[in-house]
C-alpha cells in the first residue's frame, strides 16, 4: 500500500473528523449539562443544513456567512425549546425523555419530508470541488475550511466557559445542581441557555456539514448516532473531548475501511464505544461523574 | 385484581379468541402485527420494569432469534420448534454478557442504552457480511402454500399465526402477572425502589437483575423466531435497525412501563391509530408524504408530555380498576 | 413545496367512496359485494412514497398515473386505480396489501423493492390474487414456486449479464480495450446481488478483455467516501466499474474531482443513481459522460412516444427521460393487468392470473423480447440499454438500433 495513500486517507480523516467533532460539540455541551438525551440531535442539524440551502438559494449566501443568521435563529429556537418543552422533562425518567425526543425528531422528519420533498438538496460554491495539492497530498478545500470553522467555534465556545460569567454559571450548574441553586443561580434559565448555545453549534456544524454532505430529510437519524458516539468516546462535557472524540472516529473509520473493508468502517465506530462504555464510561477527556 | 377487572380481561380474551372467526384477512394481518409488538414491548418491559435498565437495541435479539431458527431450517431442515432452543440459548447469551458487563462496570441509564444501541448496530454490520446467512441480500425462507398448516414447521394460514401469537401474548402475560405477585416480583420491586436499601437486606440484587435481563432477552428470542417464519425473508438493514428497537418500546412506554396491560394497550393504540390516520388522510384526499408521520409524532409527544405515565395507568382508574398494576 | 398530483380527483374521490363504503361492509368479512363489478379492472398500487425510497416511488406513481388514459384508448378497458404507501417498510407493504384486497383489488402491481415485493407476494399467494411486480431484482421471489406473483423486471443477474455485454459492446463501439477495472459497489441487497453476479459472469464471458484489479465494497448510508476513492485512485484502473445508489453516485462524482481521479469512464454494469434527475441537478456538468447499463425503454417504440405524450400531460415540469425506468415498468405492469383482463373478459382472481400466464405483449415499451411470463412467473429477455449521460441527459447509446447518440468513450477527462 503506497505510503501517500494512508497519509491522504488520515488527514481527510482527521479534517472530517473535526467537523463531526463540531456536530458533537452541541451534543456534548447540552447533554453534559442538562443531562438530556437530545435523539433528535441529527434531525436538528438536518434542518439547519436546509436552512443553509434556503438562503443559498434565495439570496446567494455562502454558508460561511449563513453561520451567522442560522446560528443564532437556533439558538433562540433551543433556549425555547428547552423552556417550554423539554424543562419539565429533566426530572423524568429516561425513556420519557427519550420518547419525547424521538417524537420531536419524527415531526422534525416529516416535516422536512413534507415540505422540502424527498430530493437531496446542496448548496453550489466555487471552492466545494477543489483541493490544494502539496506534493502527493491533497487536502480538500471545503472539507479544510470547515475544520478550521470546527477548531474555531470550539476554541468559541470554549472561552465562552472559561471567560464568561455565564458560562461559569452553567459550568456550576452542571456540576452540582444543589450547590448551583443554593448559591442563588437561575438553573432553569441557565439551561435553557446551555440548550440555546448547544443547538447554535449544531447549527454551525449543519453550516459546514452542507459543503460535504447532501441534505435530505432522512439523514438525521445516522448523524445522532455518531454525535452519540463522539461524545461518550471523547468525554462528556469536554469540548476538547468532542473533537478528539471526532478526530478518533474519523481516523479509525478511514483506516478501518483502508485496511479491511469500507463497508464494516462503522463497526469500529460502536466497537469503539462499547470499549470506552465499558473501560472508561467518562471518555477520553471527560472528568469522572 | 378486582371482580371489575377479572370480567373484563375475560372479555377481552374471549374476544382475541374469536376474532378470526369474524374479521377479515386484513384485520387479522393487523391484529397479529399489534399482538406482535405487544409481545415484544412485553418482553422488553421485563428487563426495564424489574431490572430497571433501559434498553435501546432490543432489536439484537429479535434478528439474531431469526436467523438462528430460519439459518437452521434453510440450511438443515431444522424446524421452528428445535431451532427455537439455539435462539433462545443465542439470546440469554447475549442479555447476559450486555447484562453483566453493564453490571460489573456500573453501566446504567443512558450510557446502558447507548450501550446496547452500539450492541445492535454493531450487530447488523456484522449480519451485513455474513453470506453464509444471506448478508445484505437477505436470507429468504422457502414458502409453502399456505392451504395446509403444518404447526410443526409453522407453515400456515394467517390464522394459524395469529393463534401462535396470541399464545406467545397470553403466555408472557401470564408469566409477567405470575413473576409479580411470586417472591421474585417482590425483590424486583425493592431493587427497583430502592436498591441500597435492598442490598442492605441481603438480597443479591446483581443476581435478581441479571435473572431478569435474561428472562427479558429469552422471550424476545421467542417473537425473533416468530417473525422468521411469518415473514420468510430477513435482512440485516430492516430486522436489526434502530428503528425496530423504537417500534418495541412505543407500546411500553405509550401504554405504560412496568405495568402488565401497558405493552399490550400501547401497542394496540399506536397500531390503531396509524392506520386511521392513513385512512382519515386517505378520505381527506391529502396525499402528501410525510404527513401522516407528522400527525403520529405530534399524537406520541401528546401522550408522552401529558400522560407521563402511560395511558394503562388513567385508563385504568377510570374502569375503576384500582389494584391492578 | 409542489402539491402531489396523484390520481385524478374525480377518480380518487370514486375510488375513496367506493373503499369507504366497502371498509364499512368488509372490515368484519362480510362478502365483498364491491368485487362483483365485473365492468372494471381494480388495480391496487403499491409504491414507497414515503420514507427512504419515496422519491423513486413517487417516480413510479407517474406511471400508474398515466395508466388509465393510456390503456383506454390502447385497449378499450377501463381500469380503476387504488393505490397505497408502503412506506418504505414491509410490514406497511403487507399490511396495505391485505387492505387493498379487502378493498377489491382485483390484481396488485409494485412494489419497488424487494424486501416488500417478498411480503406482498406472500399476501398475494395466500389470497390468491394476482401480483405483477413492476421493479424488483432479488432473483428468489419468483423461485418460491408461487402461482400469483408475476414479474415483469430483470432479475439481478440478468441485469448483471445484460450489464456486462453492453459493456463489451461500449469497447467495440468505441474501439478501445481497456485492461483493467475497478469495481466499487455497495453493500446493500442490490449491490451483493450484483457483486455475486459479477463474479459469477467474469469468468464466463471470455470476450471481456479487462480484469477487476480491486473491489471495494462501501456503505451506501456512508456519508464520507474519501476512502473508497482513495483506494480506487490507488488501484490505477483503466475505468471505474460501479455498482451504485443515488446519493452516494452523487458523492464519489464529487470526491473523484477532488482527488483528480480521471480514469477512462465510469460503467454501472446496471444500478441505478447516475441516471437520475438529482444525480444531473446536483452535478451539473460533472454529470456528463457517466454511463449506466440498465433496463431502460425503447426510444423509438410507438407505445414510448404515446406514454411520453400522456406524461408530459399530466407532468409538464418533468421529463420521462427523468423516470423512464420507474415510469416504463409500472406502466407495463398496469398493462399486463389489463390486457389479461381483457382478454379474460372477468375480474375473478383466479381466471386474471391464467390470463396473465397466458400473455404475449409484443407491442411494448421497455426493451426487449415480447412480455411472456415462463412457468415461475417471470418474463425472459427484458433487454438493457447502454445509458449515457449527454447534454444533462440520459440518451441511449446502445444498442445501435435503438440509439440517439453514440457513445463517448473514454471521456475527455482521460488522458492517456
Amino acid at each position: 500500500m503506497p505510503i501517500e495513500l494512508v497519509v491522504n486517507v488520515v488527514i481527510a480523516g482527521v479534517l472530517t473528523g473535526l467537523v463531526y467533532g463540531l456536530m458533537a460539540l452541541g451534543l456534548s455541551v447540552i447533554f453534559g449539562v442538562v443531562r438530556v438525551v437530545n435523539f433528535a440531535h441529527g434531525e436538528m442539524m438536518t434542518i439547519a443544513m436546509y436552512a443553509t440551502v434556503v438562503l443559498f438559494a434565495a439570496l446567494q449566501l455562502d454558508p460561511f456567512l449563513a453561520v451567522v443568521p442560522v446560528a443564532g435563529l437556533f439558538f433562540v429556537f433551543g433556549t425555547l425549546l428547552q423552556a417550554a418543552v423539554i424543562n419539565p422533562f429533566i426530572t423524568r425518567p429516561e425513556h420519557s425523555q427519550f420518547m419525547l425526543l424521538v417524537a420531536i425528531a419524527i415531526i422534525m422528519v416529516n416535516g422536512l419530508l413534507m415540505v422540502f420533498g424527498p430530493d437531496a438538496r446542496n448548496v453550489q460554491v466555487d471552492y466545494q470541488l477543489e483541493s490544494y495539492a502539496i506534493g502527493p497530498i491533497l487536502l480538500d478545500k471545503a472539507r479544510l475550511y470547515a475544520s478550521a470553522a470546527a477548531v474555531a467555534a470550539s476554541a468559541a465556545l470554549f472561552a465562552f466557559f472559561k471567560f464568561t460569567r455565564a458560562g461559569k454559571a452553567i459550568r456550576a450548574c452542571a456540576d452540582n445542581y444543589l450547590g448551583a441553586k443554593v448559591v442563588g443561580l437561575n438553573v432553569k434559565r441557565y439551561y435553557a441557555l446551555t440548550f440555546g448555545l448547544g443547538s447554535a453549534c449544531v447549527a454551525v456544524a449543519g453550516c459546514m456539514m452542507i459543503l460535504l454532505v447532501d441534505v435530505s430529510p432522512v439523514l438525521g437519524p445516522a448523524y445522532t448516532l455518531l454525535a452519540f458516539v463522539i461524545v461518550i468516546v471523547g468525554g462528556l462535557g469536554s469540548m476538547g473531548g468532542a473533537l478528539l472524540g471526532g478526530v478518533l472516529i474519523g481516523v479509525s473509520e478511514a483506516l478501518a475501511g483502508l485496511f479491511i473493508t469500507p463497508s464494516a468502517k462503522s463497526m469500529f465506530s460502536f466497537a469503539l464505544l462499547i470499549l470506552v462504555l465499558l473501560l472508561r464510561p467518562q471518555g477520553l477527556l471527560g472528568r469522572k461523574p | 385484581m378486582n371482580r371489575r377487572g377479572a370480567v373484563l380481561l375475560a372479555m377481552l380474551a374471549a374476544a382475541l379468541i374469536l376474532l378470526p372467526a369474524v374479521a377479515s384477512n386484513y384485520v387479522l394481518s393487523v391484529a397479529t402485527l399489534i399482538l406482535f409488538f405487544a409481545y415484544t414491548g412485553q418482553a422488553w418491559n421485563v428487563m426495564m420494569g424489574f431490572a430497571g435498565q433501559l434498553s435501546l437495541g432490543h432489536s439484537l435479539y429479535v434478528g439474531v432469534a431469526a436467523y438462528a431458527a430460519a439459518g437452521l431450517f434453510f440450511h438443515f431442515g431444522i424446524g421452528p420448534w428445535a431451532g427455537v432452543w439455539l435462539a433462545v440459548l443465542l439470546c440469554v447469551v447475549l442479555g447476559a454478557a450486555i447484562g453483566f458487563l453493564a453490571f460489573r462496570f456500573g453501566i446504567s441509564g443512558v450510557y446502558f442504552a447507548l450501550l446496547t444501541i452500539a450492541f445492535a448496530e454493531f450487530t447488523r454490520i456484522g449480519f451485513d457480511h455474513i453470506d453464509w446467512l444471506g448478508g445484505p441480500g437477505g436470507l429468504f425462507i422457502k414458502v409453502e402454500q399456505r392451504e395446509h398448516m403444518d404447526l410443526l414447521d409453522l407453515r400456515g394460514a394467517p390464522q394459524m399465526f395469529y393463534y401462535v401469537m396470541l399464545a406467545l401474548t397470553a403466555g408472557a402475560f401470564a408469566l409477567c402477572a405470575w413473576l409479580l405477585r411470586s417472591r421474585a416480583g417482590y425483590y424486583w420491586q425493592a431493587i427497583r425502589e430502592d436498591e441500597q436499601a435492598a442490598q442492605a437486606l441481603g438480597i443479591n440484587t446483581f443476581r435478581w437483575k441479571m435473572l431478569a435481563m435474561v428472562l427479558s432477552s429469552a422471550l424476545t428470542a421467542l417473537a425473533g423466531v416468530f417473525f422468521a417464519f411469518y415473514y420468510n425473508n430477513l435482512f440485516p438493514e430492516q430486522i436489526f435497525h434502530i428503528s425496530r428497537s423504537i417500534e418495541i418500546i412505543l407500546g411500553p412506554v405509550i401504554g405504560g412501563v412496568g405495568t402488565l396491560f401497558g405493552p399490550i394497550l400501547g401497542a394496540a393504540v399506536l397500531t390503531i391509530l396509524a392506520d386511521s390516520i392513513t385512512e382519515l388522510l386517505a378520505a381527506l384526499g391529502i396525499e402528501i408524504p410525510g404527513v401522516k408521520q407528522v400527525f403520529y409524532g405530534v399524537v406520541l409527544l401528546a401522550v408522552v408530555m401529558f400522560l407521563p405515565h402511560g395511558i394503562w395507568p388513567t385508563l385504568a382508574r377510570k374502569l375503576g380498576l384500582e389494584g391492578r398494576r | 413545496m409542489k402539491a402531489q398530483r396523484g390520481t385524478p380527483s374525480h377518480v380518487r374521490r370514486r375510488v375513496l367512496k367506493a373503499a369507504a363504503a366497502s371498509a364499512a361492509l368488509s372490515t368484519l368479512g362480510f362478502p365483498a359485494i364491491v368485487r362483483a363489478q365485473a365492468g372494471r379492472l381494480k388495480v391496487g398500487v403499491l409504491l414507497p412514497r414515503s420514507g427512504f425510497q419515496g422519491l423513486i416511488g413517487q417516480s413510479c406513481q407517474k406511471g400508474a398515473d398515466l395508466a388509465p388514459g393510456v390503456i383506454k384508448e390502447m385497449l378499450g378497458v377501463d381500469i380503476e386505480l387504488m393505490n397505497a404507501d408502503t412506506e418504505t417498510n414491509v410490514d406497511t407493504a403487507r399490511t396495505r396489501a391485505e387492505r387493498l384486497i379487502q378493498e377489491g383489488a382485483h390484481v396488485l402491481v409494485g412494489p419497488f423493492d424487494s424486501g416488500g415485493a417478498a411480503a406482498i407476494a406472500q399476501v398475494a399467494e395466500q389470497r390468491g390474487v394476482p401480483f405483477v411486480i413492476n421493479i424488483a431484482a432479488a432473483p428468489q421471489i419468483t423461485e418460491q414456486g408461487y402461482k400469483f406473483v408475476f414479474r415483469n423486471f430483470q432479475t439481478a443477474p440478468d441485469i448483471v449479464r445484460n450489464g456486462l455485454a453492453l459493456i463489451g459492446d461500449l469497447f467495440q463501439a468505441s474501439n478501445i480495450a481497456p485492461r483493467t477495472a475497478v469495481f466499487m459497489h455497495v453493500n446493500d441487497t442490490f449491490g451483493m446481488a450484483m457483486a455475486k453476479g459479477i463474479s459469477a459472469f467474469m469468468g464466463r464471458l471470455t470476450q471481456l478483455p479487462f480484469k477487476i484489479v480491486d473491489t471495494i465494497q462501501y456503505d451506501p448510508a456512508a456519508r464520507d467516501l474519501t476512502v473508497e476513492v482513495s483506494k480506487a485512485k490507488a488501484s490505477n484502473a483503466d475505468f471505474l466499474l460501479l455498482v451504485c445508489r443515488l446519493n452516494d453516485a452523487i458523492l464519489l462524482r464529487r470526491e473523484m474531482v477532488k482527488q483528480r481521479w480521471n480514469p477512462m469512464g465510469i460503467v454501472s454494469p446496471g444500478s441505478p443513481g447516475m441516471y437520475e434527475e438529482q444525480y444531473f441537478k446536483t452535478l451539473g456538468k460533472l454529470s456528463e459522460y457517466s454511463i449506466s447499463n440498465v433496463p431502460w425503454y425503447n426510444p423509438r417504440a410507438e407505445l414510448t412516444k404515446v406514454v411520453e405524450k400522456a406524461f408530459l400531460k399530466q407532468n409538464p415540469k418533468d421529463k420521462l427521460v427523468f423516470n423512464g425506468l420507474n415510469v416504463g415498468f409500472t406502466f407495463e405492469a398496469i398493462l399486463v393487468a389489463a390486457d389479461a383482463f381483457r382478454r379474460a373478459r372477468s375480474t375473478d382472481a383466479k381466471t386474471l392470473a391464467d390470463a396473465i400466464r397466458q400473455t404475449n405483449i409484443t407491442s411494448k415499451m421497455m426493451l426487449g423480447g415480447p412480455i411472456k411470463f415462463n412457468e415461475k412467473g417471470q418474463v425472459e429477455g427484458i433487454g438493457s440499454a447502454c445509458v449515457q449521460n449527454l447534454n444533462l441527459t440520459p440518451t441511449v447509446v446502445l444498442p445501435a438500433a435503438v440509439a440517439t447518440a453514440t457513445p463517448v468513450f473514454p471521456w475527455p477527462y482521460y488522458k492517456a
